[in-house]
């Protein structure tokens, strides 16, 4: 028979594994992607190797800074003290890792685009190196929002208390929202480093245009973020509304599909917003005159794209609310 | 805390599951496509920024038929709420 410290203990383990396990893989891919494009600007313009080769590694290092918050937490989640937890503890710890596990997919991946874009276009344009490598920070910075907002979901269920919380339908809010958080940090990750990559494109292509191009990028990250923050919305009322104890599992179950229903919800809405700033902020730097335009045609298609997002948060709300 | 799980729990509780699951996963595909759509609509303006009426237009249709899929989806998770 499994005591309930055994059973805290454990989850916190497994948790810890989930946590940097899927926190790995966004970092890999987005830096293997920075890479082979090095790789690729490098073999087109030798002589400015060691620039390529620096901005590599200093993209290299934002893209990681996400799968680093994973480690700190995975960390954090081995060597916690959990003698005298509560064992609705053992839930939350899941749901801290999830959270941050899933949301440094997105941002590391994102993080990628900006570095390997910042590459080319020093192999392109070799006199506007400190332009790029300060574009290509500024985007990579926007991208680690999700992965920072799954990193302080993670740390608030590691850190609160639940005794006071009735045991039934709270187990299944903790673990929801870690997944409502987590799950939407991909596609707004993914989203934001889409128009990061292209404005380093569009400043080697054409730098005069620096600022609008700057200015375009950041407009259409920030509309990017927005599926994640409604998936933080979504875990703070799961964390902080005290639901009343039952003995049925309905309730349990419609607090878990809520975190399910936005953190999926989150991740398309996500990455179409992306896309749309990516075609803008494209031609922004080709046709700077039709800047304007161009900034109301995205954010009339990220407003229209973002609507499912917005239907994922309204379905939440009814099954934590209304049920 | 013991707890009581009978048969309508179970049916309940599933398509109250399904619902999430129904609509988070409906909510991908949209999202995705609607963005692709107004990404391509850009370019398209960049390049003849004087046809930005019909470019606008044109890709609101295709918004709102790629649109149609989340609205199955929040259809069928409504229906999983409240009727079932």
């Amino acid at each position: 028979m499994l005591d309930i410290q055994t059973l805290v203990g454990l989850s916190k383990d497994l948790s810890a594994g989930l946590c940097i396990g899927l926190g790995a893989i966004g970092a890999a891919l987005g830096e293997g992607y920075t890479a082979g494009f090095a790789n690729k600007a490098i073999s087109q313009r030798p002589e400015k190797g060691g620039d390529i080769a620096k901005s590599m590694l200093v993209g290299q290092a934002m893209a990681e800074s996400a799968a680093i918050f994973a480690l700190v937490i995975a960390v954090l989640l081995l060597f916690m003290d959990v003698s005298s937890a509560h064992p609705l503890k053992a839930f939350a710890l899941i749901g801290a890792g999830l959270s941050m596990g899933f949301g440094a997919f997105g941002s590391a991946v994102g993080g990628g685009y900006p570095a390997a874009e910042a590459c080319l276009g020093i192999s392109r344009q070799p006199t506007v190196t400190g332009e790029l490598i300060t574009n290509m920070l500024i985007g990579s910075a926007v991208c680690q929002t999700p992965a920072i907002f799954a990193m302080v979901i993670s740390l608030i269920l590691m850190f609160i208390g639940f005794e006071n919380e009735p045991l039934n339908p709270t187990w299944a809010a903790l673990i929801a929202a870690g997944l409502s958080t987590g799950l939407s940090s991909i596609g707004s990750g993914i989203g934001g480093g889409m128009p990061a990559g292209e404005s380093c494109a569009g400043i080697a292509r054409n730098p005069e245009s620096a600022g609008q191009i700057t200015t375009a990028m950041l407009v259409g990250q920030a509309v990017a973020q927005t599926p994640c923050i409604f998936g933080l919305l979504v875990s703070f009322i799961l964390i902080f509304k005290e639901p009343s104890a039952t003995n049925s599992i309905v309730p349990a179950i419609a607090l878990l599909s809520a975190g399910i229903c936005m953190g999926l919800g989150g991740i398309g809405p996500g990455i179409g917003n992306g896309y749309a700033a990516q075609g803008a902020v494209k031609w922004i730097a080709r046709r700077v005159e039709a800047s304007g335009t161009l900034t109301r045609i995205m954010l009339v298609g990220q407003a229209v794209s973002q609507s499912t997002a917005i239907y994922a948060m309204v379905v939440s709300l009814v099954l934590i609310f209304v049920l | 805390m013991a707890i009581n799980i009978t048969g309508h729990d179970i049916v309940k509780a599933a398509a109250l599951l399904g619902a999430g699951i129904a609509m988070g996963l409906g909510a991908i595909g949209p999202g995705v496509g609607e963005g692709f759509a107004a990404g391509k609509a850009c370019e398209s303006i960049g390049r003849k920024p004087e046809e930005a009426g019909l470019i606008t237009r044109t890709m609101l249709v295709g918004q709102a038929v790629s649109e149609s899929t989340g609205i199955y989806s929040l259809v069928v998770a409504l229906l999983l709420i409240f009727v079932v």
